[in-house]
């Protein structure tokens, strides 16, 4: 499996010894990297170089979560229920800090030649808090809650292919699908499938809040907090704290405050616009870390004028996003090339030629298209991201230059994603993180896919994902990927400005290894067992 | 007293009916927003397939005067029902969140409605000297500032720049009394600050104006020294509209309180209140606001009553 911090890393000195980037863009690729956030390449270094210690209390202050949230793996959404998900329950594998994937509840996992048939082999050392076994029948029921008619889980998509879950004896679990999956252990990472003891009946009991995860909940209140131990029957490495509070802080200021007068140890989130002012702070640690989430603005491959890719990629071409990087974003995000492959994600095609801005070469697209003078709506609103619509509004007076006239629209907040996205012909979307290219690529640019926002059809794009979907050679599905990244690149309807970095914070008693996991924030959510306390 | 009581009747009943048209309007209005409870649960992750599972799952399909109807057959007979995101009952779910809030709002009451009574007593007994002005200024530029920004400042003086009290007022059941008080101070002073300037102008204003009376000017006469003249004789005929005041701000202490808990992450009933209003869970937006609507009748009732009480002209009705 790619280790991609390093391999981005390894890149970028490369990339930088042949001078084929700017040093610009080394900055901020290597700032998204998260190597050298810039209070820190001292600590940085005395942080990798320690040993983690047991002992200790964590307080962890998220900036997520609602009252009406439970312990229902199907409807877990916000960053309370996947950070809690994370701290009390385990899953079948999980992403390591270097971005590979290791094992979690399963020691390991095989596939037939075509990847249509998945065994995974579970440890016999997991218990429940309640402590009971884990064992195949609780995976089982776990996964099954995703799957069936009646079945409410978000995560239900995921496992459309699944036909078959059996075991095999009491600690193997064989996944059986229409077709060849290669992703399988891979989507096993997503934060729904969490496993909960199985009731007699094959569901599960959500309710009860038991896990197998290193920590057990004492007691807590959703929206407002949870008080977690260790639990001694973990199975795996770390869960270094003694106990664990997590706190809803859902307002920024609330948040920072807490992190700077010690009331909490660590943050998720941390606002952009103070993000300099709190790196002042001699007993903060910043953590800026790219992650595979995306700012994706569709246009409709179907409607006029975006039907022509001359005028989607003047479109592309006529925003300068160096300059969003650094005034919207505040430079915490990492640039992206029009295709939808983060190098936070495995397989990252290196040395496609990044797209600059161009108003030129912009205008000459236009004018052979015939849309000189292209007038265009943008649809926007602010709850997409902070500065989205300033990000718009920036766009459109950079767009000037191209000839093109943007009108920024904007958009009420509440139900933007059920009466804009996928409604209006351009619009501006925020996705999450999804593990691997395949995932988002079968989600949102697949040819009749319900979440084909930009309604794109490409033969050779949708050939390809599904060859690389049972592609277990590394090397070809590598190389797959990076053919699909150059098609989207170029012939795509979707203009991606930037993947959004994770921004975090910790103070400076905690200790972090040297490399975090970038699939959320606070090292993949798992902080909680990876982090120690040095005080 | 036959007369109080029936005032008092008539006012829970026209109470009971407000309610009842306060219900109808929150229950429309959560229609009204965009988007519903399936989607907000399920998030921007969810296919259309899993969001009408759901839709049926809570018999969102029916109409919606159904479902009202249907509430409110629960809800005559004590049954709030369940919230609708996370099943548990809706009495509970708000229980421990509306002692909080009560918590805080007596706290803050405790000490605003002496404060502000005392203070509107002595600026009415050295009206327009230095401390006159200055009690005024210090309040109304308290009562005009958005309480966010007052909380706000409370923290970088109290919390960040010298440690005093915590910045954040998360609550944990071991807490002794005393640390419980400590951790929810400034939440506290925020709302003091915020309510105390109506409470202490409207008993100056009532209090001036009775001095103007010639039974005052007769207490004046026969030499009675002038806090004597205040508190003896004005106060009495004042407390009438200083009751009504103090009531709308208690009100206001326990309704009006949202910024000051997302400030502060307190975990009160308004904190609840949005959440539920962004999840679309209409049984505790309900309940959450038919709290709200409660206490402003029952608060008004009992101002009018203590103005009843404290008059005897209406006390004793010719």
């Amino acid at each position: 499996m790619p280790k991609k911090n390093q391999l981005l890393l390894d890149r970028l000195s490369d990339a930088a010894r042949t001078g084929r980037i700017s040093r610009r863009e080394f900055m901020s690729y290597s700032i998204a990297a998260g190597l050298t956030a810039s209070t820190a390449t001292g600590l940085w270094t005395t942080q990798a170089a320690a040993q983690p210690s047991r002992g200790g209390h964590f307080r962890w202050g998220l900036h997520d979560g609602n009252t009406a949230d439970t312990h229902d793996p199907g409807t877990y959404v916000t960053r309370q229920m996947i950070y809690l998900a994370h701290t009390h329950r385990s899953y079948l594998t999980m992403i390591n800090g270097d971005g590979s994937l290791g094992p979690d509840l399963a020691d390991s996992w095989e596939a037939s030649a075509d990847a249509s048939e998945w065994t995974f082999k579970l440890t016999e050392n997991a218990t429940f808090h309640s402590g009971k076994k884990c064992t195949a029948d609780d995976v089982i029921a776990s996964l099954n809650h995703h799957r069936g008619e009646s079945s409410t889980s978000a995560a239900k998509a995921l496992l459309t292919d699944v036909t078959d879950i059996k075991k095999d004896g009491d600690y193997n679990v064989v996944i059986t699908l229409a077709r060849g999956v290669a992703d399988l252990p891979w989507l096993m990472t997503d934060y729904h499938f969490a496993i909960c003891p199985a009731n007699d009946d094959g569901t599960i009991d959500w309710q009860s809040g038991d896990g197998t995860g290193p920590y057990k909940i004492e007691n807590g209140e959703f929206g407002v907090q949870w008080n977690l131990s260790r639990h001694d029957g973990w199975h795996r490495e770390g869960a270094y704290f003694d106990t664990v509070d997590l706190l809803v802080l859902n307002d920024p200021n609330a948040r920072q405050t807490a992190l700077v007068t010690g009331d909490v140890d660590s943050v998720s989130l941390i606002e952009l616009k103070t993000m300099a002012l709190l790196q002042r702070d001699p007993n903060i640690q910043i953590f800026n870390i790219p992650s595979a989430g995306a700012i994706t603005m569709p246009m409709h491959c179907d409607t006029a004028p975006f039907d022509n890719p001359d005028v989607r990629n003047a479109l592309k071409l006529a925003m300068n996003r160096d300059e969003i990087i650094e005034k919207i974003t505040f430079e915490a995000s990492t640039k992206a090339n029009d295709f939808h492959h983060s190098p936070a994600q495995p397989y990252w095609p290196e040395g496609i030629e990044q797209r600059e801005y161009d108003p030129d070469q912009a205008k000459s697209l236009l004018k052979k298209a015939g849309a000189e003078g292209l007038t265009v709506n943008l649809s926007t609103a602010d709850s997409i991201f902070t500065g989205a619509v300033d990000m718009c509004v920036l766009y459109a007076e950079q767009a000037k230059a191209a000839g093109i006239n943007i009108n920024v629209v904007r958009e009420p907040n509440d139900g933007y994603y059920s009466e804009v996205w996928l409604k209006k012909p351009f619009c501006m979307v925020s996705w999450g993180a999804r593990p691997t290219p395949d995932v988002i690529y079968t989600l949102a640019y697949k040819e009749g896919a319900a979440w084909n926002e930009s309604r794109w059809v490409n033969e050779r794009f949708n050939e390809l994902l599904l060859q690389a979907k049972s592609e277990l050679d590394e090397v070809l599905r590598a190389e797959m990927y990076r053919e699909m990244a150059e098609l989207m690149r170029d012939d795509g309807g979707t203009l991606i400005p930037f993947f959004n970095n994770f921004v975090y914070a910790a103070r400076s008693t905690i200790g972090v290894p040297d490399q975090l996991a970038a699939s959320w924030e606070c090292d993949g959510a798992r902080a909680a067992s990876r982090w120690w306390s040095t005080s | 007293m036959g007369k109080l009581s029936r005032l008092i009747l008539k006012r829970l009943g026209l109470g009971l009916i407000t309610i009842l048209v306060v219900s109808v309007l929150i229950f429309f209005a959560v229609e009204l927003l965009p988007g519903d409870i399936a989607e907000s649960v399920l998030g921007q992750g969810a296919t259309e397939e899993t969001v009408a599972a759901m839709r049926e799952q809570l018999g969102l399909g029916r109409p919606a005067v159904v479902r009202y109807f249907e509430w409110l057959g629960g809800a005559v007979q004590g049954d709030f029902g369940v919230s609708l995101v996370s099943g548990e009952r809706v009495s509970a779910a708000i229980s421990d969140r509306f002692v909080n809030t009560l918590f805080l709002a007596s706290y803050a009451a405790v000490i605003a409605v002496p404060i502000s009574i005392i203070l509107g007593v002595f600026t009415a007994l050295y009206r327009n000297t230095i401390f006159d002005r200055v009690a005024n200024v210090a309040t109304l530029s308290t009562i005009s500032s958005p309480e966010f920004f007052l909380g706000y400042i409370l923290i970088l003086f109290l919390a960040v720049r010298t440690s005093m009290f915590p910045a954040i007022s998360s609550l944990s059941g071991s807490m002794s009394f005393a640390d419980l008080l400590q951790r929810t101070f400034l939440p506290m002073l925020t709302l003091v600050l915020v309510v105390t300037a109506h409470m202490m102008r409207m008993t100056r204003a009532a209090i001036i104006n009775l001095l103007a009376s010639p039974y005052i000017e007769m207490a004046r006469l026969k030499g009675t020294p002038p806090w004597k003249v205040i508190v003896k004789h004005a106060l009495p005929n004042a407390w009438a509209p200083i009751i009504n005041v103090v009531a709308l701000n208690l009100a206001y202490l326990i309704t009006g309180v949202v910024l000051v808990e997302v400030v502060f992450v307190y975990p009160g009933i308004g904190q609840l209140l949005v959440d539920a209003v962004a999840k679309r869970d209409f049984p505790v937006v309900q309940a959450c606001c038919l709290i709200f609507a409660a206490t402003f009748i029952l608060l008004n009732l009992a101002a009018d009553v203590g103005a009843i009480l404290t008059n005897p002209r209406l006390r004793h009705p010719k």
